[in-house]
């Protein structure tokens, strides 16, 4: 039977978890497995509603968990075919096993990522916990801003991660319930614009071509684990990177929207810069704008790919600014902060003088409003007029009772 | 069309096409092997296979090497049922895409795990598998113990045996609990298919794993493997072990057709005493002494009481 094709307005209105489960449904997936978490519960419920209503082809599995969701995802990846599913914070945390055997057996599969707090405290807001636990899972991880980014990105990791020269699985990112339940408008492709894009699935060592069976997942010792290990890192860190980079300029040539590893705002000429994640991007740059108008040169960094970290395009946008602002939305629980040590892992060895400091904000969906931003790059001026770090090191932005900063 | 594989004979059983080759990292004497290939040789249908990590697993696919001639996964400890399910799920989305590239093959998708993988850790992958129906076999390699990290104790073990989390000493007789009844517990999935096999028995397991193909939906089988390592008897023993085993009623052969039907299919002609199969183990050994003996006492009965429940079950034909 034929699935029918849904005809689209060149803008829809919708949210980060519809505009995921759409390109779900243009990318044509063969098999979702999946359990729901909230707020990233709707992308795979617009799977399943999809192909109820006959917009897709394949096999919706409800499994049990979300370490099964995973398991399901890497068998049915093995197979060979077209694998996507979605998930957030515990649930995200309960596969974390399966993440690092679905890279280490080089199995393309896209992992959406809505962004929520880690328990405990239980809590379902958003914030970038359950994205930091899996940064050393051996995936590719991009991270959107908006709905419109969480749709395209989808298309995008779909074409990076079953290159037979890279087989690694992506994860997309988008923050829960600010992205995942705000509905804004989102420009669309056509069913075969973005099928065409993406492209039929290349099987490549696939369970189900018994001419040539293949024997996936196998045990490496001392011997051999560590050039398996490597490798899978070198290519991480060699080819995933200009592979994206060309399918952004891809994506570019077919829908006019440029997406670049590292997204600059106002950078070329600023002395104080804010590097993070995720919706507060677009806040910072809005900011930023305002900041100038009253005569601070306020740029921003929103980091698109957070693994392999962009270290040369990190370095290279940040060589000329004065004092940066690394903000983790995440408690780092020991440690300065994940953007704030890779952001100083690549400039160290480097001839600036930047300035940096770490902030922590918006843990259990906590807002980071305007204020709080002016306030930032107002104390990061301050830090380039004094030449110094003149606040302390790690502090909490918004946080109620004892500053409870460090350093 | 599935093809039904006929075979007259141990010898032609033992010398048709290998898909898993004797070539492998397993103790001499472990029942596992024979399982695998009692399995593997009832049909001559592609296979899609998995393993749990456990003996099967880290014996049969150290890299460079395989001793799989079939499609093979291994993803973790606890599941690799629904690694089979995720294929079979595969399978279906590009059989109705017209994407097979062998569209005319009918594969058999089949997981093996140890009890560990099987009754404990993998245990709720297990049965959402066999929950949602997938068209799967799942194969316990049940050695009551983990045997692959050593000897301890699983909701498999039985009362009385010495495991290395629960060992007899001066003031203890070992596992303390029954062995849990998974058999019954899968069953009550009511899936089309469930069976209990021994190696031994070789014709009564082909003829369950058959049945289990044939049918359309999950199945499940609990193998009897002893274990020369840890049940600790010398490994050219293991089939007399598992005589023992089947006609002692320890570990009776039945099957359970749509979860409620029982059927026993092997019945001794003569019925050996539980202190025989005991005696044969050095993992039973200290059940010997003055002090423990009322457990074999304890265990013959608890034997005989299972056997006149399956009975009664088979009879009442509900």
């Amino acid at each position: 039977m034929a699935f029918d094709k849904m005809e689209l307005n060149d803008i829809e209105v919708w949210d980060g978890n519809f505009a995921a489960a759409q390109a779900l449904r243009q990318c044509q997936i063969d098999v979702v497995a999946a359990y729901p978490i909230t707020p990233s519960t709707p992308i795979v419920e617009g799977y399943a509603k999809f192909l109820s209503d006959n917009y897709i082809e394949g096999e919706f599995v409800m499994v049990e968990s979300e370490h099964a969701a995973m398991s399901g995802c890497i068998g049915a990846a093995a197979a060979g075919g077209r694998v996507a599913t979605a998930t957030s914070s515990q649930g995200f945390a309960l596969m974390v096993e399966t993440l690092y055997q679905a890279s280490g057996m080089r199995l393309p599969i896209v992992l959406n990522v809505v962004n929520r707090a880690l328990a405990s405290p239980l809590n379902v807001n958003g914030d970038h916990s359950d994205m930091y636990l899996g940064r050393d899972s051996g995936w590719i991880q991009f991270d959107s801003y908006c709905p419109q980014n969480a749709y395209d990105l989808n298309f995008i990791a779909f074409r990076v991660s079953e290159d037979h020269d890279i087989r690694l699985p992506a994860m997309v990112h988008q923050d829960g319930f600010m992205t995942s339940h705000t509905a804004q408008g989102v420009t669309t492709l056509t069913d075969d614009a973005a099928y065409n894009f993406v492209g039929d699935y290349k099987p490549m060592n696939d369970m189900l071509d018994f001419e040539h069976p293949v024997t996936h997942g196998v045990q490496t010792e001392e011997d051999w684990h560590f050039e398996h290990k490597a490798r899978q890192h070198n290519d991480l860190m060699t080819k995933v990177l200009p592979k994206i980079q060309e399918v952004f300029d891809d994506f570019e040539k077919l829908s006019g929207r440029k997406y670049n590893i590292v997204e600059e705002y106002e950078t070329k000429d600023a002395d104080v810069c804010v590097v993070c994640l995720g919706s507060s991007v677009e806040t910072a740059r809005e900011v930023a704008g305002e900041m100038r108008e009253k005569g601070i040169k306020a740029g921003v960094i929103g980091i698109r790919v957070i693994r392999p970290f962009p270290f040369e395009q990190i370095r290279d946008a940040l060589k000329d600014i004065k004092a940066i602002a690394a903000l983790d939305r995440s408690s780092p629980n020991g440690a300065p902060g994940m953007l704030f040590n890779e952001i100083a892992g690549s400039l160290f060895n480097t001839d600036t003088k930047a300035l940096l400091s770490g902030y922590v904000y918006g843990l259990g969906g906590r807002d980071l409003t305007k204020a709080h931003l002016v306030d930032l790059f107002t104390e990061l001026q301050a830090n380039v007029d004094a030449g110094k770090v003149t606040t302390p090191l790690q502090q909490f932005i918004g946080v109620r009772g004892p500053k409870l900063s460090y350093l | 069309m599935s093809e039904m594989k006929k075979i007259k004979n141990l010898k032609e059983f033992s010398t048709s096409a290998d898909r898993f080759e004797g070539a492998n990292l397993l103790c001499p004497g472990c029942a596992h092997s024979i399982i695998v290939r009692e399995v593997l040789n009832a049909t001559n249908d592609d296979l899609v296979l998995s393993a749990s990590t456990g003996c099967l697993e880290v014996c049969t696919a150290v890299y460079p090497y395989t001793s799989w001639d079939a499609s093979w996964i291994h993803i973790g400890f606890e599941n690799g049922s629904t690694a089979v399910a995720g294929a079979e799920a595969m399978y279906k989305a590009l059989k109705n895409k017209g994407r097979l590239k062998q569209p005319d093959r009918n594969p058999k998708f089949v997981s093996f795990a140890g009890d560990g993988a099987s009754y404990d850790i993998g245990f709720q992958w297990i049965s959402g598998c066999m929950e949602r129906g997938h068209n799967m076999m799942h194969v316990v390699l049940d050695n009551e113990v983990y045997a692959n990290t050593g000897g301890q104790r699983s909701s498999s073990t039985p009362i009385g045996a010495s495991a290395t989390t629960s060992p007899a000493g001066r003031v203890s007789y070992g596992e303390k609990r029954n062995k849990k009844d998974m058999v019954s517990i899968m069953a009550s999935h009511h899936i089309p298919y469930s069976a209990q096999v021994s190696p031994n028995k070789w014709k009564d397991m082909v003829k369950k794993i058959q049945h289990g193909f044939a049918v359309d939906g999950p199945v499940f089988i609990n193998a009897a493997s002893p274990c020369t390592t840890e049940w600790k008897f010398d490994p050219k023993d293991t089939m007399t072990i598992a005589d023992l085993a089947t006609d002692s009623l320890v570990f009776p052969l039945y099957e359970i057709i749509d979860g409620r039907e029982l059927n026993i299919t092997y019945r001794p002609k003569n019925i050996v005493p539980v202190e025989d199969y005991l005696a044969a183990q050095g993992r039973f050994k200290h059940l010997f002494k003055d002090q423990y003996k009322y457990l074999i006492k304890e265990w013959q009965e608890r034997i005989d009481d299972n056997w006149a429940y399956l009975q009664r079950r088979e009879e009442a034909r509900v």
